[in-house]
């Protein structure tokens, strides 16, 4: 199958070998260049920009404009480099080691995201399972429900909790006025409010795998695991959940992956008191304008989301082979 | 299938739609709000949306993330159309894995990570931050989505309607202008509406890569909502909602009438 897909679309068929060569030349050149121009801007605006993060996190800062010490420059020909390369220095990685707000930070990051990817799963799951036995007429409504609140703004879907979990905000208007709480809850500025920041603005990337996953599943599986005497909980362990299992991955990845990095959600609903990577990041970067320390702030980031990126990758790639 | 759609089942879908729209549609019922406190309602008024077209830095910053927007999420699509033709029919080339890897990291990829590597990139070639920088900085990352929902729906073209245009005699070329384009034509559109709201919505990158003289909406919204939240600011929103909401529909519109209108093409075919 792939090989013919390569012969049909990247060379003239058999058929067309009266074409003059020409012709012929032309089309093998533009069928190279459908690869050659994404996957040169992706190399120079997704790769190499990781390179630069990767050299300047072993500069020094420094008060200049930009404000590092030049590190790796050919400028000053294989003399000034092999002079800078003696100036590179991991004393950005130590000052991250020496300094336990960095270490709490990923580690909070890490549990929050891991958290957050859960609840999001527990909520997501009953709705994903919902729509796929929903009746095959308003599924694809459903399915456009699911998928229009990711079309409006995320920092005006994040925004919005504001006025519900605040103090004085709706939320304890309500619970106030029905008597279900005398003093009003703190949520807003706290871990919580992150929670649930995370789990309504994920909440679309965790549904829509699952729904696919789910949508495939035969549900005469389950009819039968009835027929023979199944009880309901044991056939969802034993066959749904099983079956569902590359949606849940693949929603999960999709959740956990940026929530770690997510600076809008714990900067707007966690305020102050929190600690979360991406906040501490663009602090960095932003208030003290360390660029060498934010750079390399970034580089362990990246260390530690590289398995689950791979991971992510990987169920992607056999998505696309099942499909085939 | 309609008998075993439980009341279970109906109660989690309710719940969970409540969920999802409840914010945004409180969002929405309050920018209408005649009080300056945002969740005390004191009355019906559509004052905010009158300063809010009196807010000349918020009226400058639309007009930013609108150009922005429209920008890169043009040259995006071409792009992502580009990859995801890659991806899907060419199967073996070198560095296919190191490609696939590239197209499918940026949508996980947190954007604080993105944002500072492509600022770096940018002062290490000596480029400006404004305009062109955001522009640069959204197409990367949206031909990425672009390319994803184009992939997904050339994997289920059937090759076969190109193999009779190529076994008639069209060009490579030809072929894809006439046949592969306009059956994928819309998912390029989804994939270029999908592009323009990732643009008009992101406010990390933006912080990252823009300069003076080149806010974006984003930008202000977050910049006023760190000084408090108020009615104007959900005025915004709204608008923005309901101009996104406006383009979603209409695009789903589009793509039923394009696809009842092929349907009857097909048929038609068929009894010809």
């Amino acid at each position: 199958m792939s090989s013919a897909a390569v012969t049909t679309s990247s060379a003239s068929p058999a058929s067309n070998a009266g074409k003059s060569i020409v012709a012929r030349l032309g089309a093998a050149f533009v069928g190279r260049l459908v690869i050659i121009i994404p996957y040169v801007w992706l190399l120079f605006f997704f790769l190499i920009p990781f390179v630069i993060v990767f050299k300047i996190s072993l500069s020094q800062t420094a008060i200049a404009i930009p404000p590092y010490t030049p590190a790796l420059d050919f400028s000053g020909g294989i003399s000034g480099f092999l002079a800078q390369l003696k100036q590179l220095s991991l004393d950005n990685y130590t000052w991250l080691t020496q300094d336990a707000l960095y270490f709490n930070a990923y580690v909070t990051s890490v549990i929050i995201a891991a958290i957050s990817t859960v609840l999001t799963l527990l909520v997501g799951y009953p709705i994903a399972y919902g729509m796929a036995r929903a009746p095959a007429t308003i599924r694809p409504t459903l399915l456009m429900l699911v998928i229009l609140p990711f079309w409006t703004s995320f920092l005006i879907r994040v925004y919005a909790w504001i006025g519900i979990l605040k103090p004085e905000g709706l939320l304890n208007q309500l619970l106030l006025a029905t008597g279900v709480i005398h003093q009003p809850l703190i949520i807003l500025n706290t871990y919580t409010a992150i929670f649930i920041g995370i789990v309504y603005s994920y909440l679309p990337f965790m549904v829509l795998p699952l729904y696919s996953a789910l949508e495939k599943m035969d549900y005469s599986l389950i009819e039968a695991a009835k027929d023979l005497g199944c009880p309901p909980t044991s056939a969802f362990w034993k066959i749904t959940f099983p079956l569902s299992l590359p949606g849940v991955i693949a929603g999960c990845l999709l959740v956990f992956i940026p929530a770690v990095g997510e600076f809008v959600i714990p900067d707007l609903l966690g305020g102050s008191q929190t600690l979360m990577i991406g906040k501490t990041l663009w602090n960095e970067f932003f208030a003290n304008r360390d660029w060498p320390v934010s750079s390399a702030v970034a580089v362990i980031l990246l260390l530690l989301l590289i398995v689950p990126i791979m991971l992510f990758q990987r169920a992607q790639a056999r998505a696309q082979e099942m499909d085939r | 299938m309609n008998a075993t759609w439980s009341r279970f089942n109906i109660t989690s879908i309710v719940l969970g739609f409540a969920f999802l729209y409840l914010p945004i549609v409180l969002l929405i019922v309050f920018s209408f709000n005649e009080s300056k406190l945002v969740t005390v309602w004191g009355g019906f008024s559509t004052k905010w949306y009158v300063s809010l077209f009196h807010n000349q830095g918020l009226m400058d910053a639309t007009w930013v993330t609108a150009r922005v927007g429209l920008i890169s999420a043009t040259v995006a699509t071409v792009l992502g159309t580009l990859a995801a033709l890659t991806l899907t029919r060419y199967t073996r080339f070198k560095g296919r894995v190191l490609f696939s890897g590239m197209v499918f990291a940026p949508l996980v990829m947190p954007e604080v990570i993105t944002g500072l590597s492509l600022l770096l990139l940018f002062v290490a070639v000596g480029l400006d931050r404004g305009f062109l920088t955001v522009t640069l900085a959204h197409i990367t990352l949206t031909m990425c989505f672009v390319a994803v929902v184009v992939q997904s729906r050339l994997m289920t073209f059937d090759r076969s309607l190109e193999e009779a245009a190529m076994d008639l005699g069209a060009t490579p070329v030809k072929t894809f202008f006439q046949i592969t384009l306009p059956v994928i034509m819309p998912a390029i559109v989804s994939g270029w509406m999908l592009a323009f709201t990732l643009s008009l919505d992101d406010l990390v990158i933006a912080s990252f890569t823009s300069g003076p003289g080149a806010t974006t909406l984003p930008m202000k919204i977050y910049s006023q909502v760190r000084l408090g939240v108020t009615p104007e600011i959900n005025a915004a929103c709204t608008i923005l909602i309901a101009v996104v909401a406006m383009g979603v529909i209409i695009a789903s519109l589009a793509n039923k009438r394009r696809e009842v209108q092929r349907q009857l093409d097909e048929q038609v075919a068929q009894r010809g």
